[in-house]
């Protein structure tokens, strides 16, 4: 019998070429006659430039070329808006201004390209660099982002009359009406700054113009790579066919590699097919501190009204995001924030209004969680604050206001980022919740540990937090799947892979439809040559629309083999089963033909393929979904804090997640892992500190500091499945969900551990000097 | 500065003669000169732990040396792990980062293989405590670092029986 796949703990296809050092980055591609870049960045935050002097890095032995905008002619185009904002948004204001490939008049960030450099070796190249002289009449610097809106502040961009970059509100029911009847209104002021997603790979690109075939091939750390070679096709003035983006093994994600189209990103392709030579730039980790985009800032003054017995009669939820110099991905961000306030609490009314900052700072896009933890940060922290206020535990607050089970689909009648209304397909909150207090050991922890130790002087805290992650959005993914003569089945697919386990899991999907052994199935992606239709790696999708894509081209494939073999075989397909790389009428093992034989005879070498058929094995399929699925959780932990030093120390950490049918839980864990990771480093360690001309103070490993081995807990992970109705697997997307929550779980669980002294903590991120300052005083 | 200098490393038992400039990184040369891109670099200013080779058996970060330094010197690289990179002969710390889904992106995955060669060598029978403190000059930004706790208890386990 075949084994069953689905739902294992597969061990993973694609480790042994990582393991053993033979995966390919994008930084391994070499060619002999290779140029290399780099890139002379603004070293001003704001300010208009005055002259550019680059004579001396022309005449530097071993460079190549040197480019300012001057010299991209008709190619010096802003970049494209790669998220329109939803059409259907009433009064919705929006100033589209996205990223120059050089900057021409005016410099808006430090770290903007304004000269690129080619040279025989990269040290020549920033040698060069060095030789380039740049004169900037410098500007205020626009920092603050609530000062940003003041309209006594210079305008980033020249043709706008304020900084205000966008401005939507959304509402459902009567906020106004809520607060008359309300018996309860807890309002604060809450902040939450910036971070980076600090990728172990940085960014790069190799850009191969080959004038005899015509063809430009582009190696790209993107996680969208058929949207580049789409836009890059179209940029250039070439056929699509002619060029072919490949994202080879990428070293994480987490967003910012997205389909950008950042500066170098255009600008590489553009040189190969001017110089006719092969091109490569690899960013060095402090140019990814300002040229890769960030994410986080925003500051929110929120609102909620409760009736006595602590449920929630609406939110009311104004903020401003900070959007950076440019805002090419649109209002993704804001309205993830916006949308993820609600949570998992059925709240009858709110009110929200956001404002998007231009800011003289890098352009933010999303990063892991993409504004969802702002949201939910907020929505946690005020249910902490009311739960005090009515003497009821943070458990309970959550418990009365949690959407019921049999309120699915629940539609909060506001606009999510894919343009559709906000509804949650399926959730069943209440299990899950019970699963973390059980596994945290809530009960036992209030009533004994915590006293006892307190009685040590010990400050221990604990903290409970739900959420909810809007997953597994469209347009679509699509996927062609192939039986090969050698009965190994090929899968092409058109999304970008970051070390999520496409490859295992896309194959345990496929093992299971044509009962092959799941290392005989070989994932393709990222290759625009092999597949080209598809959107990209975001928004936790990849799981549940490309393999929703490719469940559907195996079931086709698995048709076209029954009906294959029941020809040849001469016997009713409902007698046939796949099991073993075979087919073969069940219970009668030597009637099985090889599937590898049986793709032979579906592509014969004489006579016709028949009117309405199809040679070989093998099926194309998409998946589109109207709507993403909604994934939920709760996370609880148990901290203590060093009454001298204020330095927190995780003591337990328990993560109860709902992310529908579990494809692989080995990789569902290790994404769990990852993401609390990340989420622990936004509460406590990590903050990108600008001063107030816009210079980053922290920009190295050094400075900004990323958690270790040290700083993260042993994690425990419970699962709940609650299926969503919305594709045939049933699953819903994970990859953001560990860092969503963390945020308001460690704050809460800080302050039950400082205990009645414990100052009311609304900003993130919270490091041990901040926390000292809050308790001690600045 | 252009001047160039003829060095002999013996990199994964192989020897290498190259002609190099005094200011090229080790783990340029390791990478680009020699042709060995499993040695990855993350940051470049000796944080992230990536680059870690072993150099005469001790780990180093590679982008924080210069090639010349490593005239008649004995590296080894994730390359050298195993003798042909197939899925039966892994080392035992190689198979048990598979086994217990250690990596993700694979991207820092080299330098904490070879961070802890050396170190279960020396520590056969590492606590959890000792295994996140030996690996606590390596950042991975993928796995929460709890897979790959759970992959050198593994190893640990597997190398003592050898
Ligand atoms: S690349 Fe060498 S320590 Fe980071
Ligand atoms: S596995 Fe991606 S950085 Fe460690």
């Amino acid at each position: 019998m075949s084994t069953r796949y689905f739902g294992q703990r597969i061990k993973r296809n694609e480790d042994v070429r990582m393991l053993t050092g033979q995966a390919l980055h994008v930084d391994d591609v070499n060619f002999t006659d290779m140029l290399h870049v780099a890139f002379y960045r603004s070293r001003d935050a704001h300010g208009y430039i005055k002259d550019i002097d680059v004579s001396a890095a022309q005449e530097r032995e071993g460079v190549v070329a040197v480019y300012t905008a001057e010299d991209l002619g008709d190619y010096w185009q802003p970049g494209p808006l790669l998220v329109p904002p939803p059409p259907t948004i009433e009064g919705l204001i929006f100033h589209q201004r996205t990223q120059v490939p050089l900057a021409k008049d005016k410099v808006r960030f430090v770290g903007e390209p304004i000269v690129m450099v080619v040279a025989e070796s990269r040290y020549i190249a920033e040698d060069a660099v060095g030789d380039i002289w740049v004169e900037v009449e410098a500007l205020p610097a626009v920092i603050d982002i609530e000062q940003a809106l003041n309209e006594d502040m210079p305008t980033i961009h020249d043709d706008l009359d304020s900084n205000m970059a966008a401005h939507v509100v959304q509402k459902k029911g009567n906020y106004e009406a809520a607060v008359q009847q309300a018996d309860l209104v807890i309002k604060r002021k809450l902040k939450y700054d910036r971070g980076t997603a600090a990728a172990m790979e940085n960014r790069g690109i190799v850009a191969q113009w080959d004038a005899k075939s015509q063809k430009l091939t582009v190696w790209d750390t993107t996680q969208a790579p058929i949207v580049i070679r789409n836009g890059l096709a179209a940029m250039l003035g070439l056929s699509e066919h002619q060029v072919r983006v490949i994202a080879p093994f990428i070293g994480g994600g987490f967003g910012p590699k997205i389909m950008m189209f950042y500066q170098e990103e255009v600008l590489l392709p553009w040189a190969s097919m001017k110089l006719n030579r092969p091109l490569k730039w690899i960013e060095d980790r402090q140019e990814n501190f300002f040229a890769t985009t960030q994410e986080r800032g925003q500051v929110h003054e929120a609102e909620l009204a409760l009736t006595n017995d602590g449920r929630i009669l609406g939110l009311k939820h104004n903020f401003i995001h900070d959007g950076g110099a440019y805002i090419p991905y649109g209002l993704t961000i804001p309205l993830n924030s916006q949308a993820n306030a609600l949570g998992p609490y059925a709240t009858p009314n709110y009110y929200s209004e956001f404002k998007v900052a231009f800011t003289n700072k890098p352009i933010v896009t999303p990063y892991r969680g993409a504004g969802r933890q702002h949201g939910v940060f907020v929505i946690e922290r005020l249910l902490d604050l009311a739960a005090k206020q009515l003497d009821l535990s943070p458990i309970e607050i959550r418990r009365r206001n949690f959407i019921q089970p049999e309120a699915f689909p629940y539609n909060h009648e506001i606009i999510f980022q894919d343009f559709a209304p906000l509804v949650f397909d399926s959730g069943n909150y209440e299990p899950a919740l019970d699963m973390a207090i059980e596994m945290i050991g809530y009960e036992q922890f209030i009533k004994e540990e915590q006293p006892r130790l307190r009685a040590e002087g010990k400050k221990v805290g604990i903290g409970v937090a739900a959420y909810v992650e809007g997953t597994g959005i469209g347009p679509y993914e699509g996927a062609r799947i192939t039986v090969e003569a050698s009965g190994k089945v090929s899968v092409a697919s058109g999304i970008g892979t970051q070390g999520q386990g496409h490859f295992t899991s896309f194959a345990q999907i496929v093992a299971d439809q044509l009962g092959v052994d799941v290392r005989n199935v070989y994932l393709v992606t990222g290759d625009t040559d092999q597949f080209h239709w598809g959107a990209g790696t975001f928004a936790s999708r990849g799981a549940v629309v490309a393999g929703n894509a490719i469940h559907s081209a195996a079931v086709e494939v698995r048709k076209k083999i029954l009906k294959l073999a029941s020809e040849k075989l001469e016997a009713a397909e409902e007698d046939l089963e796949l099991a073993d790389g075979q087919v073969r009428v069940k219970g009668v093992p030597e009637t099985a033909i090889k599937l590898g034989s049986l793709a032979v005879m579906a592509n014969p070498l004489r006579g016709a393929v028949r009117p309405g058929t199809e040679p070989g094995l093998e099926a194309t399929s998409y998946f589109g979904p109207e709507s993403g699925t909604t994934a939920s959780g709760v996370h609880a932990l148990i901290v203590e804090v060093d009454p001298e030093t204020m330095k927190v120390e995780v003591k337990k950490y328990v993560v109860v997640h709902d992310c529908g049918k579990v494809i692989n839980p080995l990789i569902l864990d290790g994404q769990i892992h990852g993401g609390v990771a990340q989420g622990l480093g936004n509460a406590f360690y990590e903050q990108l500190h600008f001063d107030e001309n816009g210079q980053l103070l922290n920009a190295s490993f050094m400075d900004y500091l990323l958690p270790t081995a040290l700083d993260v807990p042993r994690m425990e992970i419970g699962h709940v499945e609650t299926l969503s109705p919305l594709n045939p697997l049933g699953i819903k997307g994970a990859g953001e969900a560990g860092a969503i929550p963390a945020a308001p779980v460690f704050v809460q669980a800080v302050e039950n551990a400082l205990g009645d002294d414990a100052p009311e903590i609304l900003e993130i991120p919270l490091s041990p000097n901040r926390l000292f300052e809050l308790v001690f005083g600045e | 500065m252009n001047t160039l200098h003829t060095i002999t490393v013996i990199i994964n038992g192989q020897s290498y003669e190259r002609e190099v400039e005094p200011r090229l990184l080790l783990s340029d040369f390791i990478r680009h000169e020699i042709g060995l891109t499993g040695t990855h670099v993350g940051c470049e200013h000796g944080v992230c732990g990536a680059c870690t080779i072993l150099f005469d058996d001790e780990p180093v970060r590679s982008c924080i040396m210069f090639a010349v330094q490593a005239n008649g010197h004995t590296i080894m690289t994730i390359e050298g792990l195993t003798p042909d990179a197939s899925e039966e002969n892994l080392h035992p710390l190689q198979a048990s980062f598979r086994e217990a889904h250690g990596l993700q992106c694979g991207f820092c995955t080299g330098g904490f293989l070879m961070t802890l060669l050396p170190f279960l060598q020396e520590n056969p029978n590492p606590s959890e405590q000792d295994i996140r403190e030996a690996i606590s000059g390596n950042i991975c930004r993928c796995t929460g670092y709890q897979h790959i706790v759970d992959a050198v208890k593994i190893a640990a386990a597997k190398m003592e029986g050898q």
